[in-house]
């Protein structure tokens, strides 16, 4: 079954057409990952499923429900979760707090955001009243979140275990990009975006992170990763988008994306000469 | 018509002279300068001391005025933004609130409260042209105005140093790389906003023939308006904005009349932020950069106490009245709990929610007019006034305040701060519900089921009753999964949308319940004062509120109480401070937050 599909996206910032007519498709409990060179439009592209931006033309849907243009809160409530590129945890906040924020859609009903105004200012005054009363099951309700959030977190081992109680500003930067990770799963989205998980991870925390990767696939879990360490994308996707100046260069099986010769051009550009060329783009040729 | 316009062109051009320094500063610092309006005042003081006592002809007082106000800037600089360059400029906004506290109290006690004659040493002719009457005075302003706009634009464009400023405004960073010495351009650019608007000061004065201490708030508040409808950071901008801000005030005061002037700007500030916050002038903005990683400002935790020691301070505050036969003190103290209150409320929108509101008075003067009518045209009894009144508010406030709740920093605080002030004019200008200036007299005092309470031992525990209850709801707000989603939004509206909290709905739920106890306060005091006007609740207390939780520390209940009763109680207590209140509460604020900006009852960590 079809989870997520984006449907001849368009974007332009001003001038820029960051988007060209992108379709990508993600079936349930698959792993797509999207790689390209800096500015190709990646994270333009997540910006827009999780409803940060809107598109100009185009539409995308989640479980067959258009989720385009959408305030960025409701497509939360849709089952998106995302993860950010340099990543942003609520650095005030506890680990914990921060985990348990990530599960803020699903506290039964009592987050609805209403749908018409007289709605709407009922359910924001019944979640007044009953933040003030916390009635039993209101307890109850919070206790189960907090156990799960530490069996999530207890996917790290013993990274985050131990500074359960620490302001998120405190923690290192691997721990930080851990911390988001055990938020968005909080949610149980449909679908995780991950930006970058592994961005600034030296290789032993990258090999962590791809493991983590691997037992949430084993869980069904469908992900969208953006990644440029071909190493993980290898080891984790089941298939592979690959854009370039806004548009789908090629898609397909990793190993095939892989040895493409236009996705080698896109990197290092037709000459090589003049240009700088990225860490990920060695390895690719290498690889290639 | 024609007298209108012109009127509107004069005006215009002073509000331009004090725009083009807000912008300017906005540029290179990234504040909105709340102190360039006592900057203003400064010069004009210094321009009628020049004129009135030494006798001085017009140019060399105004020679005066330029390098003394010039001076005066550079001193706000260097004592109220250079220290925080680094603080973020929400912090920013509130050192220079509070720099401007300091002088306008200081003007008060130098010069005196009272308004001063300023007789302008100009001949006094004046010409007809074309249906309206030019006077000398007219034509010196716009000269002024047009020959000023005209030596910025060739300083900012023709000169070297003009380069460095335009260059820091653009990208601080990169001009530093570059070698621009950015604390050097920034003291440059007070010290020529600051000339400006003392000139623009001393020109006020003579062209309405009086000049007095508080003047300086409306110069910020129509600079700033001015500076917002061209587009902060936008000179030419700011003139134009100074232009059709100056050319609408006169017109509605020709067709509405002269109470409007004020009101006009207001809407204008209002109606601009929410609409086009990046100005009339300029094209929509993208989507935020994100931001690298390691930007945080650590808040610092409550401090924790035993467990016992709450319970008693509370129970000896209740038993206190058995004890004391002199009521005075009893009486600051009610007063206390009813600020302690206010600051509570307020914590939730500051503290907790991070978002700085300037129009907390907005919120008291809705619950104390709202109970003021309640009680007396409809004769509701106190006691359930004490209830309706809260809520009306709560919902007038948050009806009033969504629109804005888009805006984030100092955008949003430019905007409470103006939505406090219409609330205020309107209550002034709304005669027939409010009773216009005149105010309301003879409210009833408190009390329950037919018994006055009027000792000052029952309105002290009636208002640590309220405070009491004030602070446990939002204490059980704050530990629920509310104060944690409130949180989020300060720490990261984006990351917090992104799972899902509606920005608007939370945000109004922080404001709902702050306006629900700020009114509640509101109501104490409309009460006990028996009296209540349009000006009883004022900016001023806005800031004094917004000191006792930066005193207590952010997001702290506990804090916020304790910084109520100590700005209270000390001036109070210590009676040469009470003359200088206000320059304590200034110098308090920049002192916390320079050298212990998590507050007197949180620690670092």
């Amino acid at each position: 079954m079809i989870l997520l599909s984006v449907r001849n996206v368009h974007k332009r910032f001003g001038g820029l057409h960051a988007l060209r007519g992108v379709n990508l498709e993600l079936e349930e409990g698959e792993t797509v990952a999207i790689i390209g060179p800096n500015g190709a439009g990646k994270t333009t592209l997540f910006n827009l499923i999780s409803c940060e931006d809107s598109p100009d033309e185009g539409e995308i849907l989640l479980d067959g429900h258009r989720i385009d243009g959408l305030p960025a809160h409701l497509a939360a409530a849709h089952g998106l979760a995302r993860t950010f590129q340099n990543g942003r945890v609520f650095g005030n906040l506890t680990v914990l707090e921060n985990v348990l924020l990530g599960a803020h859609t699903r506290l039964h009903g009592l987050t609805d955001p209403g749908s018409r105004l007289a709605g709407s200012v009922l359910a924001a005054l019944r979640e007044i009243a009953w933040s003030i009363i916390q009635p039993r099951r209101f307890r109850r309700r919070e206790a189960e979140l907090t156990e799960e959030a530490r069996d999530i977190l207890s996917l790290f081992g013993e990274r985050l275990i131990p500074r359960l109680h620490q302001p998120a500003y405190s923690l290192s930067y691997a721990n930080r990009r851990r911390t988001e990770l055990a938020r968005a799963l909080a949610l149980r989205p449909k679908v995780l975006l991950l930006d970058e998980p592994t961005a600034g991870m030296n290789p032993t925390e990258t090999e962590e992170m791809t493991e983590i990767i691997q037992t949430l696939q084993r869980r069904g879990q469908s992900m969208l990763l953006i990644e440029h360490k071909l190493d993980l994308v290898m080891a984790v996707a089941d298939r592979v988008v690959a854009l370039d100046a806004g548009e789908v260069l090629v898609s397909g099986r990793p190993e095939i994306v892989r040895s493409d010769p236009r996705l080698v051009e896109a990197y290092v550009g037709r000459r090589g000469a003049g240009h700088s060329v990225p860490d990920s783009a060695v390895t690719l040729q290498k690889q290639a | 018509m024609w007298d209108q316009l012109l009127n509107g062109l004069v005006i215009g051009n002073l509000y331009a002279l004090t725009a083009i320094g807000i912008t300017q500063i906005y540029g290179v610092a990234g504040v909105v300068n709340f102190a360039h309006g006592s900057v203003y005042m400064v010069g004009a003081y210094i321009g009628w001391m020049a004129i009135a006592w030494l006798h001085w002809p017009l140019v060399p007082a105004i020679l005066l005025v330029l390098a003394g106000s010039a001076a005066i800037g550079l001193l706000v600089e260097r004592a109220a933004v250079r220290p925080f360059a680094r603080a973020g400029s929400t912090i920013l906004l509130l050192t220079t609130i509070a720099a401007g506290l300091i002088m306008d109290n200081a003007a008060q006690i130098i010069w005196g409260p009272q308004t001063q004659a300023l007789r302008s040493p100009l001949p006094q002719w004046q010409f007809k042209l074309g249906g309206g009457t030019v006077s000398f005075l007219d034509l010196f302003i716009l000269a002024a105005g047009v020959g000023t706009a005209l030596l910025l634009h060739l300083f900012l464009y023709r000169s070297r140093a003009g380069w460095a400023v335009r260059a820091t405004a653009q990208d601080r960073e990169a001009a530093l790389q570059m070698g621009v010495d950015v604390n050097r351009v920034s003291s440059l650019s007070f010290a020529m906003a600051g000339a400006f608007a003392g000139l623009s000061g001393l020109l006020v004065g003579l062209y309405f023939n009086n000049i007095y201490p508080t003047m300086g708030a409306s110069a910020t508040l129509k600079g700033t308006t001015a500076a917002l409808l061209g587009g902060l950071g936008n000179v030419p901008g700011a003139i134009l904005g100074a232009y059709v801000l100056g050319i609408t005030e006169a017109f509605s005061v020709e067709w509405l009349g002269s109470s409007f002037r004020n009101l006009m700007a207001i809407v204008l500030l209002i109606g601009v932020l929410i609409f086009r916050p990046n100005g009339l002038i300029s094209a929509r903005r993208a989507l935020n950069p994100e931001p690298t990683a390691g930007t945080f400002i650590p808040h610092g935790r409550p401090l924790r106490f035993p467990r016992w020691l709450l319970p008693a301070v509370t129970v000896s505050a209740m038993a206190l009245p058995l004890f004391l036969s002199n009521p005075y003190p009893l009486q600051v103290l009610a007063i206390a709990w009813v600020f302690g209150l206010m600051a509570v409320s307020l914590n939730l929108i500051s503290g907790t929610t991070g978002q700085i509101s300037l129009g907390h008075a907005g919120f008291v003067t809705l619950g104390a007019y709202a109970s003021a009518i309640l009680t007396s045209r409809l004769g509701l009894p106190f006691s359930l006034s004490l209830l309706v009144s809260p809520f009306l508010a709560a919902a007038i406030g948050v009806l009033l305040c969504y629109p804005a709740l888009r805006l984030r920093g100092q955008y949003l605080a430019i905007t409470t701060m103006g939505l406090g002030e219409a609330i205020s004019l309107i209550a002034l200008n709304w005669e027939g519900v409010t009773q216009g200036p005149l105010g309301i007299s003879n409210i009833q005092p408190p009390g329950f089921f037919g018994y006055p309470i009027v000792s000052p031992a029952g309105m002290y525990l009636l208002a640590f009753a309220v405070l009491l209850i004030g602070v446990w709801v939002v204490h059980r707000l704050s530990r629920s999964h509310l104060g944690r989603a409130l949180r989020a939004m300060r720490e990261d509206e984006v990351a917090a949308r992104a799972f899902g909290i509606g920005l608007a709905r939370y945000k109004s739920i922080a404001f709902g319940v702050s306006a629900f106890f700020a009114a509640a306060a509101g109501v104490l005091l409309a009460h006990s004062y028996s009296y209540i006007a349009p000006d009883t609740f004022t900016f001023a207390l806005s800031i004094q509120v917004l000191t006792m939780i930066i005193l207590g520390g952010r997001d702290n209940a506990v804090g916020a109480v304790a910084g109520a009763v100590i700005l209270i109680a000390l001036p109070e207590s210590i009676r040469f401070l009470g003359e200088f209140r206000f320059i304590l509460y200034g110098l308090l604020l920049i002192g916390m937050l320079r050298f212990r900006p998590y507050g007197l009852f949180n620690s670092a960590t």
